[in-house]
């Protein structure tokens, strides 16, 4: 904790971190005005001249649609990660317990997966069930599972080769209760540094989904759709592009930060 | 060494067949029945059955799989449903601006990147390491359509000295071409940069400590010289590998990019294969981006068993 204390890039991803999980929480309970309110007479007001960071063309506060922004991608993007996290993750560490060949199909199976951008898969799957909240989940969760997998398969097998698995297989443990017991907990920090950091990734992913009309539908406001509504008042409004812009930077520069700053408190020796 | 080469070819093709099939069977499941969509609504059921036999879209799945196949060896890529024209000759006419675009931004963010990542490992730990970590923090953490939207507004409505967008073609001559491009590839470049920037300083790090960098040294050249001379010819080798593990971001980037800038690329087109439910370009476009991105690692894994020879013995 102290050496935490002490880590100036953990601590601004901490805190970027911090303020924009708080900001996502309190649009569900409160926003400065309804973010599909429309008031036709306030339209394209520039920041402090209505509201806190103005309006847009359809006179809706640009502050509160930021907001519910912040809910609308962290929640996508958190559900997308746990669910690539976790399946990449069992896949992972179930690979290194069986070997052979199912090694060799897994990891084909993810040079496949992996040779096929989040992009184009989301624009397939929204071809399949229609674009919304669930196609972009499971469009970065599949590009996610690799990621975990090959992760987790390169840490696990070096557990398997610590003299205590060793101990513990020939006490005749379960292969099984040795992955619980030993290999997971051992490679759980190198997991959570990734995870942070994908998350970033899937911030950035999701908002490209939605600039294309492929994430969550309008009305409800979406980082991305802002950002590809703005297009057609450059000239006239450029805070409709500046600002949500900045959010999704700002959000994933705090959890690089914020993961960075773990695998050095986590790993010490790799502190390159 | 061949044996190595022979058994990763193998690996590559079995791989480009996979990932071929997959992309086939899947485009063929997409609902919407691509004969309705050329004829409109009000086709009659039997002219609809003829186009459907004229298209083959009502032989089995395996057949038509193989027959695709074939035609993607011959070089036919089938017949574009709403654009009427082959779809080899289409997706050349787009790579004619997705393919600049992607080799413009590979060398502006290594024009970038390198020189900023070299700086920044000769000032480890300095005012310029921390200006050049602050870089790649930001550059990283930008959205490439954004940066794209931001150049928009500020060189094109404020300044007025760019094209906001479009591509004039490269009839209208090379100046003019490149002057479209040039917007969008400095977007696509920055993300990369600053990954690059990252991967270049740690390079040079490691190789500065080396025995023949010192040597260098002591042998009496400068320090500039022996940095630019000896370490970053072989520090180049990580960044080069970053690239192409890079090249599906690039990829995303694009399609992302050529729809804000309306560049008539390789993504716009698979954007609006998608949405016009043009499945024989869509099928074709997914697996030449596919196939690219997988060639792009295999030759990546090469280029890691040329250099290294620990990884050769291990493959073995």
């Amino acid at each position: 904790m102290i050496r935490a204390l002490r880590r100036p890039v953990f601590l601004i991803g901490l805190a970027i971190t911090l303020a924009l999980f708080a900001v996502a929480l309190l649009s569900l309970v409160w926003t400065p005005f309804p973010p599909a309110r429309m008031q036709i007479v306030q339209r394209l007001k520039a920041p402090l001249e209505f509201g806190l960071l103005g309006t847009d063309q359809f006179g809706r506060d640009v502050a509160s649609m930021l907001m519910v922004g912040a809910w609308n991608s962290l929640s996508t993007s958190i559900l997308a990660v746990a669910l690539g996290a976790t399946v990449g993750t069992a896949l992972g560490v179930f690979v290194a317990m069986r070997r052979g060949w199912l090694e060799l199909v897994v990891m084909r199976g993810c040079d496949i997966i992996f040779a096929v951008p989040p992009i184009l898969s989301a624009m397939i799957l929204g071809a399949f069930i229609g674009s919304g909240r669930f196609t972009a989940i499971i469009s970065i969760a599949v590009f996610m599972v690799p990621v975990f997998a090959r992760l987790s398969l390169g840490a696990a097998l070096q557990i398997w080769t610590r003299d205590y698995v060793t101990a513990a297989t020939g006490m005749g443990r379960p292969k099984g209760r040795i992955t619980l017991v030993h290999v997971l907990p051992n490679i759980s920090n190198q997991i959570i540094v990734q995870v942070t950091i994908q998350l970033g990734l899937a911030i950035l992913t999701e908002a490209g989904l939605s600039f294309l009309g492929l994430g969550m539908p309008p009305p409800t406001p979406t980082w991305g759709r802002m950002l590809a509504d703005s297009q057609t008042f450059l000239g006239q409004a450029p805070w409709l592009a500046l600002l949500p812009g900045l959010a999704i930077a700002l959000a994933v520069l705090g959890l690089n930060m914020l993961g960075d700053g773990l695998r050095d408190l986590l790993d010490p020796r790799d502190n390159s | 060494m061949i044996s190595i080469l022979v058994r990763r070819i193998l690996s590559l093709i079995i791989t480009l067949l996979i990932v071929s099939l997959v992309i086939f069977t899947v485009m063929d499941l997409l609902p919407g029945d691509p004969a309705a969509i050329m004829l409109g609504t009000s086709a009659s059921p039997e002219t609809l059955a003829a186009l459907r036999t004229q298209l083959g879209l009502d032989q089995p799945l395996p057949v038509r799989y193989l027959a695709w196949l074939a035609g993607v060896f011959r070089g036919d890529l089938g017949q574009s449903y709403t654009y009427g024209v082959p779809v080899a000759g289409l997706i050349a006419e787009r790579l004619s601006v997705t393919l600049p675009l992607a080799l413009m931004a590979i060398v502006i963010s290594v024009l970038i990147a390198v020189p900023l990542g070299v700086q920044a490992a000769r000032r480890h730990n300095g005012v310029f390491d921390l200006v050049a970590g602050l870089f790649s923090y930001v550059s990283i953490a930008v959205p490439a359509f954004w940066v794209g939207l931001l150049l928009i507004i500020f060189f094109s409505t404020m300044l007025g000295w760019m094209p906001a967008g479009g591509f004039p073609g490269w009839d209208a001559g090379l100046l003019a071409g490149l002057q479209a491009l040039l917007m969008p590839a400095v977007a696509l470049a920055l993300p990369q940069a600053g990954v690059l920037t990252r991967v270049a300083r740690a390079a040079v790090l490691d190789v500065m400590n080396e025995d023949f960098v010192r040597t260098a040294r002591a042998k009496g050249l400068s320090d500039g010289v022996a940095v630019w001379r000896h370490a970053v010819p072989n520090a180049l080798v990580p960044v080069v590998t970053m690239l192409g593990l890079q090249f599906t971001f690039l990829i995303a980037g694009a399609v992302l990019v050529e729809n804000v800038f309306n560049l008539p690329g390789l993504g716009r087109l698979a954007y609006q294969a998608l949405s016009q439910r043009d499945i024989v370009v869509m099928q074709d476009v997914v697996l030449f981006f596919s196939g690219l991105v997988i060639l792009m690692n295999f030759l990546v894994d090469l280029a890691y068993l040329a250099i290294d020879p620990r990884l050769r013995a291990n493959a073995q």
